[in-house]
């Protein structure tokens, strides 16, 4: 029996329709005089489909990982799925109470308390102020923050306010639970909670559709896993077998992307790049050697407690690096303006083989930039014929004879 | 499977394009009341949060307003006052007044500040808006307190007109919830708006029985004039509260276009309402 039952979708947006603020009266009627000028009326100047005749069927009690580049439209399915848009064309049917949990914490005022965010947001997750009554101790002791429950959450830590936040969506009585993308924030304990939360409610029979730049994650996770790609459905399967796919597809080797600065936003990356000992942006590098990543990043306005790291994936899924500024610079070393390089020398660890490296950049709050596949490079060297192994650290052993237990030899 | 018979009685929600207008769905906003009221709670505590004197506002705003207009229209310009104590006079004129463009400005905010919410969670918009109503009623009750004290030491007293103040309420709510819900559904398009606003609510103001009472025009005028909402239900809460004269039948008008404004506001956010979380 199925809990989604998605028919012949498609999602078009207007371009720049999504930025709203600058769109002002002014402009629109311009943009309609010169529409009526040029007899156009109707069409508009530029569109984008980010969700493209989807057909989909999830069975209650399935967990279905949703995986794809950004722009694939992982995010616009989630939000038809939670009935938050329309879609141009097509339906979407839910059985049951749905729960959406785009983000951690959303509705949380900083001036109220834990306790008054809990019901607030209780109430913007379309629960009874009796049922947050009920569940109200479960919350606290989920999150761990009881003695600051009267406290404003602008005094909470980062890794409190999250722990609260989640709590709060984790005990939620939806059959079916859309989640995008809450793992990339907060600390380890948090994320484990996050994973064994999720487990759980697979096993409690709810529907969980999950979208995830963590392929590691959605390999354990989900027992099925969508492929998007450019709004289309690319592939549907087993999850192993679509998240090996995903990351044997398209792309060819690269060793460094560029973007173009986004000067709307606090933070842009401008470039990531792996480089070989000598500096150079190489796609195949020596096993033996250090490899480079490079980031290329602008701060624009001063974001406390800027976070970044850079994700490596083998072709498995799992994922072999992933070390974050934060673990070896204090927070208040994170925040200043200005233009940066950052690099980070991962001395020869790793076996021979094919990795696809991520770049994550945000904060404990926010994801400001995710993208799981933006390098593709190839270590070269000998593997000594151990194929299957993650990390080749090339520690020798160090054998010895045992003084004194000397044993008689033929008996 | 126990869980498949109780999934079994689980209704398909779907979610396909509408077009054209559409019902608000106010059974769905009953049942989110309790969000209407926490996101209400939730801007009254954040707005009085780091204030000094926090209430006293509530209180010191209506009565610097009335001693400005005291002496501005009733010493320099001695404008009538339908036979009531001036300060009285003013001072009902400006709480309803000042609730009415709380509530106003406060819902063609509601959406776009709200943002995160239309663009990640699910839940009825309308409640947005609607919520509104509630934060402007926390500065009303102190200026109610003020406006008994001063009617006490005026020696004026209520009659029996009193009972029908609930209807003045209803109307004041549907021209400002009419209006806001207007005003929010455009500001989501139109950021514009919230930069008008303020010039708006000034001219109303002006344009309202707010500081002279209705009968200053003519008789040939009144009928006009009653087109504002706000006319007709000013001049209802100073019959009804302070015994003012009766309004004339052109108070129906008034309540025409009030009811015009709410049922007007709620087909036009609910056929805005499908676009908000595709272009806020």
């Amino acid at each position: 029996m199925n809990a989604i039952e998605i028919r012949e979708l498609s999602k078009r947006y207007a371009l720049g329709e999504r930025r709203g603020a600058s769109g002002t009266l002014v402009e629109t009627l311009s943009d309609l005089t010169g529409r009526i000028r040029r007899r156009e009326r109707g069409r508009l100047p530029g569109e984008i489909w980010s969700l493209r005749d989807i057909d989909l069927d999830v069975a209650a009690g399935d967990t279905l990982g949703v995986i794809g580049r950004n722009g694939a439209g992982k995010t616009t399915l989630l939000k038809v799925v939670a009935r938050i848009t329309e879609p141009t064309t097509g339906v979407s049917r839910t059985r049951g109470q749905i729960g959406a949990l785009l983000e951690v914490g959303t509705g949380f005022h900083p001036e109220l308390t834990g306790r008054e965010n809990v019901y607030l947001n209780g109430a913007i997750l379309g629960m009874r102020r009796r049922e947050v009554d009920r569940k109200l101790d479960e919350i606290v002791e989920f999150a761990g923050v009881a003695p600051f429950m009267d406290t404003p959450v602008k005094r909470f830590s980062s890794g409190m306010y999250l722990r609260l936040a989640f709590a709060i969506a984790a005990c939620l009585d939806a059959d079916i639970l859309a989640v995008d993308e809450v793992l990339a924030v907060g600390d380890t304990e948090f994320q484990r909670r996050c994973l064994g939360r999720m487990e759980s409610m697979r096993s409690e029979g709810r529907t969980v559709v999950f979208v995830s730049h963590d392929l590691d994650a959605v390999t354990r996770l989900c027992s099925r896993v969508l492929w998007l790609d450019g709004g289309r459905i690319k592939q549907i399967g087993p999850s192993d077998h679509v998240v090996s796919a995903y990351l044997a597809s398209g792309r060819t080797f690269a060793a460094r992307q560029v973007f173009a600065e986004d000067r709307t936003r606090p933070v842009s990356v401008l470039g990531v790049a792996v480089l070989d000992s000598s500096g150079n942006p190489t796609e195949v590098l020596d096993r033996d050697a250090p490899v480079t990543f490079e980031v290329r990043f602008v701060v624009r306005e001063r974001v406390p407690a800027l976070d970044m790291t850079v994700l490596v994936h083998n072709l498995r899924g799992v994922r072999v690096l992933d070390e974050a500024w934060s673990e070896s610079a204090p927070a208040r070393a994170r925040e200043a303006i200005g233009e940066y390089v950052a690099r980070i020398v991962v001395p020869p660890i790793l076996a021979p083989g094919e990795y696809v490296a991520g770049l994550w950049l945000g904060t404990p709050f926010e994801s400001m930039f995710y993208e799981d596949d933006l390098l593709r490079f190839r270590l070269q060297g000998d593997a000594n014929g151990r194929a299957n192994r993650i990390a080749q650290l090339g520690v020798p052993w160090d054998v010895r004879p045992v003084a004194g237990a000397a044993l008689a030899e033929g008996g | 499977m126990p869980g498949v018979t109780a999934s079994e009685a689980q209704r398909w929600t779907e979610n396909r394009a509408t077009s054209g207008l559409r019902l608000p769905r106010l059974a769905e906003l009953w049942r989110y009341r309790e969000l209407v009221y926490f996101l209400a709670l939730r801007d009254v505590k954040a707005r009085y949060k780091q204030t000094a004197l926090g209430l006293g506002w509530a209180v010191l705003q209506p009565l610097v307003g009335v001693a400005v207009v005291t002496l501005v229209f009733r010493r320099l310009a001695h404008v009538p006052s339908d036979g009531i104590p001036y300060p009285v006079f003013a001072l009902t004129g400006f709480l309803v007044w000042n609730y009415f463009a709380g509530i106003v400005g406060d819902a063609t905010d509601s959406v776009v500040a709200n943002a995160p919410l239309v663009t990640k969670v699910y839940l009825p918009r309308l409640a947005a808006p609607v919520s509104a109503v509630l934060p402007a009623l926390v500065s009303l009750v102190p200026g109610i307190f003020v406006l008994v004290a001063l009617m006490l030491a005026e020696g004026v007293v209520p009659g029996i007109a009193l009972v029908a103040l609930p209807l003045c309420a209803l109307g004041l709510l549907a021209t400002a919830v009419g209006m806001g819900l207007l005003l929010a559904a455009l500001n989501v398009r139109y950021r514009d708006v919230g930069g008008a606003l303020g010039t708006l609510i000034q001219l109303w103001l002006l344009a309202s029985p707010v500081a002279y009472p209705t009968s200053l025009l003519g008789p040939s005028w009144q009928w006009a004039y009653a087109i504002n909402p706000m006319a007709g239900v000013i001049d209802a809460f100073r019959w009804s509260v302070l015994g003012a004269p009766r309004p004339g039948a052109d108070i129906v008008v008034s309540a025409v276009v009030a009811l015009l404004l709410l049922v007007g506001g709620l087909l036009y956010f609910e056929h805005q309402e499908r676009r908000f979380a595709d272009v806020i």
